[in-house]
């Protein structure tokens, strides 16, 4: 599958990452030959085979319905770059 | 049908809701960060729901079985393996930068919901899915002219998203379903309902077509937070519609908001690619399996819901589509109702509660569990009246007291001497001197003006301040007035 300068465009604005002009050909080369790469699994039938979720045999693992995390305001802000009254501050977005 | 009348005939209008349902639960979907509405921002949030790095979610094994139950309540088909997704986009509130969502294989398919309509009559509405997913956090634009601030408190908590079929056709049908909805999830005791909360909120999808023609292209109203918008939003979004495309215009599929100070609805996100959520399967999560044996089990521990409730309160107390309705919306009302119609005359019992109770609360903006008067005190208030304690039209007077005081209806009685007079001698007298009093309107009676006969039984009334008994009344009055 080859992608064209569009998507990758598309692509980059969706993760939000800047990408000039000038690299979007180049990028969807590399792109397009990582997916070429993956394609090579559609060769292989799995008709009836199962989709495998993990490597180990193992069921999803559960927690009880008990209050055991949070209560630590300060640890959780101290990353934020901006932070008032017990908020995270960020540039202002309202629609 | 109820069509719109547009300029060039007549519009149907099409709707589907989506609503997100707090879970009930104390702890959030993957973290063990607390829930409780109205705490100090970010105090209830811990490093997974801040989306911090190496954080792993852990899924709450109490959220699985309360969407369970909804399913049950919903009578929808449970998914015994459903997947866990991530929806991604960018938001301030949303630390992860994706959400956790259900998207082809959602925990529960397809159920339905029978609405309630004002005029006692019965529509079942398809629901598409319920799937459980993430709320996100919560911002806050009014706190800073130049700044957004963000709590995480929300972020995480479940949420259920039930998705309807496009199957309503009126704002009235879109409110019944949401009320329909929000009582079933309170009798099940997974979601609040508590719109004002923010426990429940909705998402309104509305297209128009003419009348049997295929389905117009749709608006999404997001967030809609009473059940009174939802019905408003949909009046103006329609008539939007016909409006643009009876004046040769097209319908753009958008994102739209309620606007609650004008009564208008306004576009959103113009970006169409907003939405490609690029959707895929959550590496961190397995996929969900459940036991057969396990929704059994909690299938066995469903109350019994407003549907058949309603279906019970009609054959075993023969109350109308209207008066079971009304009783059954709420389980505290259907539970009050019982308890006051044990053993007692339950078109009374239902009158009494629907009636002067509900009239009382609803003046006062009382719930029903903050009602001064108790279920036994107004057991005991329709047992005076059956006994001829009291006559009904006192026991008005005396339930008034009871909703003021809280006391019990036979010492308000004793303490007002309210009795009912049953003593004939006594009424005889009054009567007698009501007759003496107005000989001429005697005479008039006796000569044919039998309408006289209901200003006799007033002033005997008024004589007696009411407490004579009124059958007693009628009949002597009448035995000596002919005489």
């Amino acid at each position: 599958m080859s992608l064209d300068k569009a998507t990758v465009a598309k692509i980059a604005h969706l993760a939000r990452i800047k990408v000039p002009d000038d690299e979007l050909d180049h990028l969807a080369g590399e792109l397009s030959q990582i997916l070429t790469f993956v394609e090579q699994l559609g060769e292989v039938d799995t008709q009836d085979v199962p989709p495998m979720t993990s490597v180990a045999a193992q069921t999803l693992r559960r927690r009880k319905d008990e209050v055991t995390d949070g209560g630590y305001r300060d640890a959780v802000l101290s990353n934020g770059p901006e932070t008032a009254e017990g908020f995270y501050v960020v540039p202002k977005v309202v629609e | 049908m109820s069509y719109i009348q547009g300029e060039t005939g007549d519009w149907e209008i099409v709707i589907g809701l989506e609503v997100h349902a707090q879970v009930i639960s104390n702890a959030k979907l993957f973290s063990g960060a607390a829930t409780a509405f109205g705490a100090e921002p970010n105090s209830q949030v811990s490093f997974v729901d801040a989306a911090f790095p190496g954080m792993l979610p852990v899924i709450n094994e109490r959220c699985i079985e309360q969407a369970v139950r909804t399913g049950l309540g919903l009578k929808a088909q449970i998914n015994l393996h459903s997947v866990f997704d991530r929806k991604n986009y960018f938001y301030a509130d949303l630390p992860q930068g994706y959400q956790i969502s259900q998207y082809l294989q959602p925990i529960v398919g397809k159920g339905e919901i029978v609405l309630d309509l004002p005029d006692g009559s019965s529509r079942t509405v398809g629901v598409t899915r319920l799937h459980l997913e993430q709320d996100a956090g919560k911002s806050l634009h009014d706190q800073h002219p130049a700044k957004t601030y963000i709590d995480l408190n929300r972020s995480g908590v479940a949420l259920m998203e039930i998705v309807s079929e496009p199957d309503m056709r009126t704002a009235e049908e879109a409110g019944a379903y949401v009320r329909k909805l929000r009582s079933i999830l309170r009798y099940l005791g997974t979601c609040d309902g508590n719109m004002e909360e923010g426990s429940m909120r909705c998402d309104v999808n509305v297209s128009v077509r003419k009348p049997g023609a295929p389905f117009g292209t749709r608006c999404e109203i997001k967030n809609v937070n009473s059940i009174r918008f939802v019905m408003q939003a949909i009046e103006y979004e329609a008539r939007r519609q016909i409006e643009i495309i009876e004046e040769g215009g097209k319908i753009d599929q958008e994102t739209r908001l309620w606007d609650t100070t004008k009564f208008v609805t306004r576009s959103m996100r113009s970006k169409e690619e907003a939405h490609d959520y690029r959707y895929f399967p959550d590496p961190d999560l397995l996929p969900l399996e459940l036991d057969a044996a396990w929704v059994e089990d909690i299938k066995r521990t469903l109350p019994e819901l407003p549907d058949d409730k309603k279906a019970r309160f009609i054959a075993e107390y023969k109350l109308s589509p209207y008066d079971a309705n009304v009783l059954v919306s709420e389980k505290a009302r259907a539970d009050f109702f019982e308890a006051v119609a044990k053993g007692r005359d339950p078109k009374l019992a239902a009158n009494w509660v629907t009636g002067e109770l509900f009239g009382y609360l609803n003046k006062a903006g009382k719930e029903i569990e903050e009602s001064p008067v108790s279920a036994e005190n107004l057991g005991g208030l329709i047992d005076l009246i059956a006994d001829n304690t009291i006559s009904g039209r006192i026991a008005k007077e005396v339930f008034e007291a009871m909703f003021e005081t809280g006391e019990k209806p036979a010492d308000i009685v004793e303490k007002k001497g309210l009795r009912q007079v049953t003593d004939t001698g006594a009424i005889e007298a009054s009567i007698d001197s009501v007759l003496a009093a107005n000989a001429d309107k005697v005479a008039e009676f006796r000569s044919g003006k039998d309408k006289l006969f209901g200003f006799f039984v007033g002033q005997v009334m008024k004589a007696t301040q009411g407490k004579a008994n009124p059958a007693l009344v009628n009949e002597i009055l009448m035995t000596k007035l002919k005489g």
